[in-house]
C-alpha cells in the first residue's frame, strides 16, 4: 500500500507540469468558458425561458458531444499521456528496478489515469454549474438561478465516469504496450466511432461494447422518466444499468490482464 | 559473493544471448564486465535487476535468491542501464526529488548527490537541456541516491569527456575503498576497466571467456621476447628458418614467444653472429588490449 501511495504521488509530481495533467483541467474550463460566452452573447434568445430548460440547453450542449466523442477521446489521451512519459524518457527499466512491487507501480499509474478522468468530469460539473449561475448574475433575464441542477448533473457525470472505465482499461493497456501515439489513438478512434454507431442504431448488443457506453449513457437520459411538474421537473438517472455493469466488469478484467502482461513483459 | 549466478541463460526468440553464465562478484570489488558491443552485457545486467525473466539458471545477490527476494535485494542496488533514464521535462533536481520520493530519501541527500556529481549549478535547468555527460552524471547520482551497497552500472562513462571519465573512475574507486561498496561496471573498453577494476569478467557472444582478478588476467597473457633492431623482416626470416615462431614484425621490432632466459640469449647471439645489430632485447607481457582482442576473436 505504501508503494502504491508513493508511486501515486510520484505520478502527480512527474506530470504536474505536463499537458497530460493540465488538459484534464483546461479542457472543461475552456469548453465551459466558450459556452458561457456563447450564451452571454445570445442571452436575448434565451431570456425568460424556464430555468430547467435553460440548464438543459446549457449543460446539454456539452453532454451531447461528451458521449459521442469528447469523453472517449479524452480517455485515449489521458491513458496515453500517463504511459508515454515513461516511454519517452526510457524510464520503465528504472521504474521496475526500484524496490517497489510491480503491482504498486502498475496500479498507481492506472489509478492516476482514473483520477485524471474523474477530475476532468468533476470539473465539468463544477464549471457548468458555476458558469450557469454566473450567467444569471450578469444577465438576470436568464433564469439559471431558478433551478438547481447540481444533483442531477453530478449523477449524470458520475454515470459517465463509470461508463468510461471499460474504455480506460483498454486504452491504458494499449498505451502501455505501444510506444507510439498512433496505435492506441487509431484503435481508440475507430473503436469509438463504431461504438457511437452501435449505440445510435440501437444494436441490441451495444451494451456489451465498452466504446458504446458513454453514448448509451447520454441516450438513456433522453428516455429517462421525468415528472411533469412545470416549475420543478425532475429527471431520475438510473445509474446502475446493465451497460455500466459491463463497463465495470471489462475495466476489472482488463486491469488484471494488464498486470499479468506487465509481469511477463521484458522491460526494454 | 555479492553476485553469484549459475548456468544463467537467456534467449530472445530463437537467439541465445546469454549462455550458461557463471558470474562471481566478490564483496568490495570493482568488477569490470567486459565485452564487445552486442556480447550480452546489457541483457545480463537486466537479468540481474529482474527486468528480464531468467530462462535457465539461478541468480543470487547478497546470498539471496533474486526472484523470491526481489524487493529486499533491489533496495540495496543502485543501477544505471544504457543511457540514463531521465524525465527531460523536469530539472535535474526534480528528477532526483522524484526518485527520492519513491525511495523515501531526504531532500538533503538530493543536494549532496548534486554536489557529488557537480550538477549543483545546473540543478534547476531542465534535464532536456543537459549535455550527454551531464545526463550521465545525473544518472549516476540517481543510482547513488539510496546509498546502495551494490552499484550496477552499464557503460557509465559513455559520452563523457576525458575529465568526466577520470571523475567517474575516481568516484567509483572512492566508493569501494572508503565506503565499502561493491561496483559492477560493464564496458567495451578494456583500458577503462584496467585502470579501476579489481576483478574482470570477459563475455563474448553471451559466453564467459575469462573470469578472475585483474592479476590473473595479466598472468595468462603470454610473455614475449621483443627484439629491437634494423631490417626486422630479414631477421624474422632468419629466426623462422631456425625454427622460432615469430609472432609480430614491424619496422622497429619483432616478437617471439618467451620460453626461457637461455633462449633469449640464444636469439641474441644468433642475430649478432649474422651481423644484425640488436639495439635492445627484453621480455614483455602482451598488453591487455591485445589479450582482450585475442580472447574475443578466438571464439
Amino acid at each position: 500500500m505504501k508503494g502504491f501511495l508513493l508511486s501515486f504521488r510520484s505520478e502527480f509530481y512527474k506530470t504536474r507540469k505536463t499537458m497530460g495533467f493540465w488538459s484534464a483541467v483546461l479542457l472543461p474550463l475552456a469548453i465551459c468558458l466558450l459556452l458561457f460566452m456563447g450564451f452571454f452573447n445570445k442571452s436575448d434568445h434565451l431570456a425568460n425561458i424556464p430555468g430547467f430548460m435553460a440548464w438543459l440547453q446549457f449543460a446539454g450542449a456539452i453532454l451531447a458531444v461528451m458521449g459521442s466523442l469528447l469523453l472517449p477521446m479524452l480517455i485515449v489521451f489521458i491513458a496515453y499521456s500517463v504511459n508515454s512519459i515513461e516511454h519517452k524518457a526510457e524510464t520503465w527499466k528504472s521504474l521496475f528496478s526500484l524496490p517497489i512491487a510491480k503491482l504498486s507501480i502498475y496500479s498507481a499509474k492506472y489509478f492516476y489515469a482514473l483520477f485524471l478522468v474523474f477530475l476532468c468530469l468533476a470539473l465539468f460539473v463544477l464549471f457548468t454549474v458555476g458558469f450557469g449561475n454566473f450567467l444569471s448574475m450578469l444577465k438576470p433575464s436568464l433564469k439559471f438561478n431558478e433551478y438547481h441542477i447540481e444533483k442531477l448533473l453530478a449523477q449524470i457525470y458520475f454515470k459517465l465516469f463509470l461508463a468510461s472505465l471499460g474504455i480506460l482499461s483498454i486504452q491504458f493497456l494499449l498505451s502501455l504496450l505501444f510506444r507510439d501515439f498512433l496505435k492506441p489513438m487509431g484503435i481508440g478512434f475507430v473503436a469509438t466511432i463504431a461504438g457511437v454507431i452501435f449505440a445510435n442504431v440501437n444494436w441490441q448488443y451495444a451494451y456489451l461494447y465498452p466504446y458504446s457506453h458513454p453514448m448509451l449513457t447520454i441516450k438513456g437520459l433522453v428516455n429517462s422518466k421525468m415528472n411533469n411538474s412545470p416549475t420543478m421537473p425532475q429527471i431520475t438517472v438510473d445509474i446502475f444499468t446493465k451497460d455500466i455493469f459491463v463497463s465495470l466488469t471489462v475495466a476489472v478484467a482488463v486491469f488484471i490482464l494488464g498486470y499479468f502482461i506487465v509481469l511477463r513483459k521484458s522491460v526494454k | 559473493m555479492v553476485i553469484s549466478t549459475e548456468g544463467l541463460s537467456f534467449n530472445f526468440g530463437n537467439q541465445q544471448v546469454v549462455r550458461s553464465l557463471s558470474l562471481q562478484v566478490p564483496e568490495g570489488s570493482i568488477y569490470g564486465f567486459l565485452g564487445p558491443n552486442g556480447a550480452g552485457k546489457t541483457t545480463t545486467i537486466k537479468l540481474l535487476l529482474n527486468l528480464l525473466k531468467t530462462d535457465q539458471g539461478s541468480i543470487h545477490i547478497f546470498n539471496k535468491e533474486l526472484q523470491s527476494n526481489r524487493i529486499s535485494i533491489l533496495s540495496q542496488i543502485g543501477s544505471l542501464i544504457e543511457q540514463p533514464a531521465i524525465y527531460l521535462h523536469l530539472s535535474g533536481r526534480e528528477n532526483l526529488l522524484n526518485r527520492a520520493l519513491l525511495l523515501q530519501v531526504s531532500e538533503k541527500r538530493v543536494d549532496e548527490m548534486l554536489e557529488l556529481v557537480h550538477l549543483t549549478g545546473a540543478a534547476h535547468k531542465k534535464a532536456g537541456k543537459y549535455s550527454l555527460g551531464m545526463k550521465q552524471r545525473l544518472g549516476i547520482a540517481l543510482a547513488l541516491l539510496s546509498d546502495p551497497k551494490l552499484l550496477i552500472l552499464d557503460e557509465p562513462t559513455n559520452g563523457l569527456d576525458p575529465n568526466g571519465i577520470i571523475e567517474v573512475r575516481e568516484l567509483l574507486i572512492r566508493l569501494v575503498t572508503q565506503h565499502k561498496k561493491t561496483v559492477f561496471v560493464s564496458s567495451h573498453l578494456l583500458a577503462e576497466i584496467e585502470r579501476m577494476a579489481t576483478h574482470v569478467g570477459i563475455i563474448h557472444r553471451g559466453e564467459m571467456l575469462f573470469q578472475g582478478s585483474i592479476k590473473d588476467l595479466e598472468t595468462i597473457s603470454q610473455p614475449q621476447v621483443q627484439v629491437e633492431l634494423d631490417s626486422t623482416v630479414d631477421a624474422a626470416n632468419l629466426l623462422k628458418k631456425r625454427g622460432y615462431l615469430v609472432t609480430d614484425v614491424n619496422d622497429n621490432h619483432l616478437s617471439v614467444p618467451f620460453m626461457s632466459k637461455e633462449q633469449m640469449g640464444e636469439i641474441n647471439s644468433l642475430l649478432n653472429q649474422n651481423e644484425y645489430t640488436v639495439y635492445s632485447i627484453r621480455k614483455v607481457h602482451k598488453d591487455l588490449e591485445k589479450l582482450f582482442l585475442d580472447i574475443t576473436q578466438k571464439v
